[in-house]
C-alpha cells in the first residue's frame, strides 16, 4: 500500500512534464492554427500592437540566437579556464574559497544582474565607451596619418562604436555571461576531477609538465562531461529572462552588429504579456513563443543527456 | 647504458628520510643502484619501499605534505633540490605502476604520448620510436596490427607491456617498477619478468615487489625494508640465503607477512 | 626475446633510439649538465592565462556585490524592514515586499519538500531498473532545464486562469513549486543514497519492513542533507522573477496578504517594476539598491547558511 503511494508520487515530476507541454501547446495553438506554423517562426515583423497585428518571430528567435552565440563566445573559455583552475590549479584553501564563490554565484537573481546591467554596465557603454573610441579615437587615428589606420579603421571606430543606448545585445551577453559561467564551470568541474588520479600520475612520470598534462590528457578524458557543461550553458543563457528583459533594449527587430538593440523570445514573453488580453491572438503567440522556448531547451536536455551516456560506456573498458 | 665513467653508482642514497607531515614514513635509509643492475626492494606492507621508490623520480611530489631530508643523488646531483629540473628527471627516470595505466586512446598514441611531450613531431620519427619502444617491450608483434585500436581493449598483462613501452619510448636511463606484476595472472607475471630481465641490458631497475621469490628469481641486489627502516641490503644471493639481521630471515622463512 | 637491438628494423622506421642504442648512448648530454630547472614558456603562459580567467567570475561577484552594498547600504534601516513603502514608493520601507517573498518562499517549501522527498525515496529506494525509471530521471533532467518564464506560462495558463486562482500567492507558490521540485528532488535523493547500506541492512536484519526502515533509520539519516537541499533550493526560488510575474506578483498592495487568493509584492518583482516600469524611476533609485541589497542578503544568506551546515555535516560523519 504505501508502496503505491510512493510510487505513484514518483510520478509526479513525468506529470508534470507532459502537463507543461500539454497547456503550452494547447495554448499556442490558435496562433499557428491561424496563421500557419512556418509563417509564424519565419516571419519576420513582430508588430503584436499594430492594426492589423503581425506575429512573425523570426527577430524574436534571431534576437535570441544572436545574444546566445556572442554570451557563448564570452562565457564558453571563461567557464572552462574556471572549471580547469579550481580542479586542478587552485590550491587547497583556494578551493574552498573558490566553490562556495561560485556556488553563491549560480544562485544570484538574476533580476540584480540585469539591474546592475542597466544601471552601471548600460551607462558606461554610452557615456564613456561610447565617446571615447566613437569619437576621441577616430581622431587619434586620423592624425597618425597612416593608409589604413586612418581611414578605414577610423571610420569603422566612427561609426561602428557609436552606442546610442547601453541597452543592447552586448550588454546582455556580458551580464548573460555572469549567469553562464558558474552552471559550465560547476558541471566542466566535476567532469575534470573525475578523470581518473592514475592518468595524471602516468602522465608525470613521463616527464610532463602541468599544463601538458592537462591539455593533453585530462581535458581529452573530460571532453564528454565539458560538452555537457557548454550544452547545459548554453541552455540557461537561452531561457534566461530577467537580464535580456531588463538590459537588451526590447526592440523587436533583426540585428546587424553587436550594440543594436533586440528583444530576445523570453523577454518578449515577459514584457508584452502583461498587455495582452487574455484569449486574443496576441496571447496565443506568446505562448507560442513560450512553446518554441520550451521546445528548444527539451531537445538540449536530450542532447546533453545522450552524450553524457554515450560517453560513460567508454570507461567500462578500464580495469583500475 | 654505462656512460664510460668509473662510477657505476647510478643513484646513491644516504640516510634519506621522507615525512608524510609529521609522520616519517621512511627513516634514514641507505642504499646504492648500480648501473644496468636489477635493485630489488621487499618487505611487508607499509615498510616504505613504494614511498621510497617514488621519491626517486620525485613522484611524492603529487603528494602536499611530503618532505625529504637526507641525501638522494642520481648522477650526482641532488634530486630533491629546489632547483632540480623534475621534467629532465623523470624523462631519465621512468616508472611503472602497479596497476596497468594506459591513456584512453590508441596504443600508437599511448607509446608517442612521451616523445610527443618532449617536442617530436615529425611522423617518421614518431613511428620509429613507437615500434623501437613496443619492440624492446616484447609487444610488438602482438599489437602490429592494432596500432590504432585504444589501449583499453587489450589484455591487463598486455596493457601492463604497453605502460612499460610508453616509458620506453622516452629512452629512460633508469625504470621504476611498483609491484608490476601483482595485478597480473601468472603467465603475464613470467612474461614481464622475462621482459625485465632482458631489458636490465640497456636499462637500469629499481624494483618494488610483495613476492619475494620475484625478488629472489630476478634481481640482483636486494634491500629489505621493514616499517621505515632499511635492515638490511645487498647481494640477493648473500640476503636470501645468509640473511645478516634476524628480522630478514624471519621475513624471508615467512615469520610474518 | 630481444630488445630490439638485434631486430631486424627496415631502414625506414630506424630511429634515432636505435642508432643510438647501438653506439651506446642515448642522451645528448649528461644529467650533471642539463640538471638546473629551466623556464617553459608555454607552461608559465598558460598556467597564467588560465588562471587570470579562472578567476575572473569571482572578481566579477565581488564587484557586483560591492557595488549594490555600498548603494544599497545607504538606504538600509530598521525603519526602511520594518514600514511600508509611501509616496508612490518614493519613500518608506519594503515591509510588504519582504513578507511577500517570505510568504511565497514558505508555501512553495511547503508544497515541493513533501513531493521532492517522496519521490527521492522512491527513486533510491523502491524503484527499479526499467522504463519507469529511465522515465522519471529524464523528466527530471529536463524540467531542470525549463526556462523560468515558461514556468511562469504554465502557471498562468493553470492555476492563474484554468483553476480560477486568479493572481494570487498559492499560484505564485505552487509554480515556483514546480520550479523548483527538480533541485529538491536530486538533492534529497543524494541525501539519501549517502546513507551506509550497512544501517538498512542491520535494520532489517531486526525484523522491521522496508517501509520502516526508510522511515525510522534512512530518513533521520538523510534528513540533514535534505535539510541542506531545501535552505539551497529557498535561496533560489526567493531570487526569481519570471514564474511568479504573471501568477502572483503585484505592483502595490495595500499590505499583507490575508488569503492565499490575494496577490503579493515581492522582492525581485519590486527591483524589476521600479526600475522600469514606476513612474519615478529615478527617485526610487535608492529604494531599488536597498530592495536589491536585501533581496542579496536574503539570497546569499539562505546560501551560506546551507554550504555551513553542508560542511559540517561532512566532518562530522562518522561513518
Amino acid at each position: 500500500m504505501i508502496e503505491v503511494s510512493i510510487s505513484s508520487t514518483g510520478l509526479v515530476s513525468v506529470v508534470v512534464l507532459l502537463l507543461i507541454g500539454f497547456f503550452l501547446f494547447k495554448e499556442a495553438f490558435e496562433i499557428f492554427y491561424q496563421a500557419g506554423f512556418s509563417k509564424v517562426i519565419l516571419g519576420g515583423s513582430w508588430y503584436p500592437t499594430s492594426d492589423p497585428p503581425k506575429f512573425g518571430m523570426f527577430p524574436l528567435i534571431a534576437g535570441t540566437l544572436s545574444v546566445t552565440a556572442l554570451t557563448a563566445v564570452i562565457a564558453i573559455p571563461l567557464g572552462i579556464a574556471t572549471a580547469i583552475y579550481v580542479a586542478e590549479l587552485a590550491s587547497f584553501r583556494m578551493k574552498e574559497f573558490l566553490k562556495p564563490l561560485i556556488e553563491m554565484l549560480a544562485s544570484f537573481p538574476s533580476v540584480v544582474l540585469g539591474f546592475f546591467g542597466m544601471v552601471v554596465i548600460a551607462p558606461i557603454l554610452s557615456s564613456w565607451l561610447s565617446p571615447l573610441i566613437a569619437d576621441r579615437l577616430p581622431e587619434v587615428l586620423k592624425n597618425t596619418g597612416l593608409p589604413f589606420i586612418s581611414t578605414y579603421l577610423t571610420d569603422f571606430c566612427h561609426d561602428r562604436f557609436f552606442i546610442s543606448s547601453g541597452l543592447n545585445m552586448f550588454t546582455a551577453a556580458l551580464m548573460l555571461t555572469v549567469r553562464a559561467i558558474p552552471v559550465i564551470s560547476s558541471i566542466a568541474e566535476d567532469a575534470l576531477t573525475a578523470v581518473p588520479r592514475t592518468y595524471r600520475e602516468a602522465s608525470y612520470s613521463l616527464g610532463a609538465g602541468q599544463w601538458q598534462t592537462i591539455w593533453r590528457v585530462v581535458i581529452p578524458s573530460a571532453v564528454s562531461g565539458i560538452s555537457v557543461a557548454v550544452i547545459l550553458g548554453i541552455g540557461a543563457i537561452i531561457g534566461e529572462t530577467m537580464i535580456v528583459l531588463m538590459v537588451a533594449g526590447g526592440a523587436a527587430v533583426l540585428p546587424h552588429w553587436i550594440f543594436d538593440a533586440i528583444r530576445p523570445m523570453p523577454s518578449a514573453i515577459a514584457a508584452e504579456m502583461a498587455e495582452a488580453p487574455y484569449g486574443s491572438l496576441h496571447y496565443h503567440a506568446l505562448f507560442g513563443v513560450g512553446a518554441i522556448l520550451f521546445v528548444i531547451t527539451f531537445i538540449l536536455s536530450l542532447i546533453s543527456d545522450f552524450i553524457s551516456k554515450k560517453y560513460r560506456s567508454v570507461r567500462i573498458g578500464e580495469k583500475v | 647504458m654505462v656512460d664510460g665513467s668509473q662510477n657505476n653508482h647510478v643513484i646513491k642514497i644516504k640516510d634519506f628520510s621522507i615525512f608524510y607531515g609529521d609522520l616519517k614514513a621512511v627513516k634514514s635509509a641507505t642504499l646504492d643502484v648500480e648501473s644496468n643492475k636489477i635493485t630489488a626492494m621487499i618487505g611487508p606492507s607499509g615498510c616504505g619501499k613504494t614511498t621510497l621508490l617514488r621519491s626517486l623520480n620525485r613522484m611524492n611530489d603529487l603528494i602536499l605534505s611530503c618532505r625529504t631530508e637526507g641525501q638522494a643523488l642520481f648522477h650526482g646531483v641532488d634530486i630533491n633540490a629546489g632547483d632540480t629540473d623534475i621534467i629532465e628527471l623523470r624523462r631519465r627516470i621512468g616508472m611503472v605502476f602497479q596497476k596497468p595505466n594506459p591513456f584512453p586512446s590508441s596504443v600508437y598514441e599511448n607509446v608517442a604520448y612521451g616523445p610527443r611531450v618532449r617536442g617530436t613531431k615529425k611522423k617518421s620519427e614518431l613511428d620509429g620510436i613507437v615500434h623501437d619502444a613496443l619492440v624492446r617491450a616484447a609487444l610488438w608483434d602482438e599489437v602490429k596490427d592494432k596500432l590504432h585500436e585504444s589501449g583499453l581493449s587489450i589484455s591487463g598483462g598486455q596493457m601492463q607491456r604497453l605502460c612499460i613501452a610508453r616509458s620506453l619510448a622516452q629512452q629512460p636511463e633508469v625504470l621504476l617498477f611498483d609491484e608490476p606484476t601483482s595485478a597480473l595472472d601468472p603467465i603475464s607475471t613470467a612474461k614481464i619478468e622475462e621482459l625485465i630481465l632482458t631489458l636490465k641490458k640497456t636499462v637500469t631497475i629499481v624494483i618494488v615487489t610483495h613476492n619475494m621469490q620475484q625478488a629472489a628469481r630476478i634481481s640482483d641486489y636486494t634491500a629489505f625494508m621493514y616499517l621505515g627502516e632499511m635492515i638490511e641490503f645487498g647481494n640477493t644471493d648473500t640476503l636470501f640465503v645468509h640473511p645478516t639481521h634476524k628480522l630478514t630471515e624471519d621475513y624471508i622463512t615467512g615469520r610474518f607477512g | 626475446m630481444t630488445d630490439g637491438t638485434n631486430t631486424s628494423i627496415p631502414i625506414k622506421m630506424e630511429s634515432k633510439l636505435s642508432r643510438d642504442l647501438a653506439r651506446g648512448t642515448t642522451y645528448s648530454a649528461p644529467f650533471e649538465l642539463v640538471h638546473k630547472k629551466k623556464f617553459n614558456l608555454k607552461e608559465g603562459f598558460f598556467l597564467t592565462l588560465v588562471r587570470t580567467l579562472g578567476l575572473t567570475g569571482a572578481i566579477i561577484l565581488m564587484i557586483i556585490l560591492a557595488f549594490v552594498v555600498y548603494r544599497g547600504i545607504q538606504v538600509l534601516s530598521w525603519e526602511f524592514i520594518t514600514q511600508s513603502p509611501v509616496e508612490s514608493m518614493t519613500k518608506g520601507g519594503i515591509f510588504p515586499v519582504i513578507m511577500g517573498t517570505v510568504f511565497l518562499t514558505v508555501l512553495c517549501m511547503i508544497v515541493v519538500i513533501p513531493v521532492g522527498v517522496v519521490t527521492a525515496v522512491f527513486l533510491a529506494e523502491y524503484s527499479k531498473p526499467g522504463f519507469i525509471l529511465n522515465a522519471v530521471n529524464m523528466s527530471i533532467y529536463t524540467l531542470a532545464g525549463v526556462p523560468s518564464v515558461v514556468f511562469g506560462l504554465f502557471g498562468l495558463s493553470v492555476f492563474v486562469v484554468t483553476l480560477k486562482f486568479g493572481m494570487s500567492l498559492l499560484a505564485g507558490s505552487i509554480t515556483l513549486a514546480i520550479m523548483v521540485l527538480p533541485y529538491l528532488i536530486s538533492t534529497s535523493e543524494e541525501a539519501i543514497k549517502a546513507v551506509p547500506y550497512s544501517f538498512r541492512e542491520a535494520s532489517l536484519a531486526c525484523g522491521t519492513t522496508k517501509w520502516q526502515t526508510i522511515r525510522k533509520i534512512v530518513l533521520p539519516t538523510a534528513l540533514p542533507g535534505i535539510l541542506t537541499g531545501a535552505i539551497l533550493g529557498t535561496a533560489k526560488v526567493s531570487g526569481e522573477t519570471a514564474p511568479i510575474m504573471f501568477t502572483a506578483a503585484a505592483f502595490f498592495t495595500p499590505g499583507i496578504a490575508r488569503s492565499v487568493f490575494e496577490p503579493v509584492m515581492a522582492l525581485p518583482y519590486h527591483i524589476y517594476v521600479l526600475a522600469t516600469a514606476g513612474t519615478h524611476i529615478e527617485k526610487t533609485r535608492p529604494i531599488q539598491y536597498g530592495t536589491a541589497l536585501t533581496l542579496i542578503i536574503l539570497v546569499l544568506g539562505m546560501n551560506l547558511l546551507g554550504i555551513i551546515i553542508r560542511r559540517r555535516q561532512r566532518a562530522k560523519k562518522a561513518w
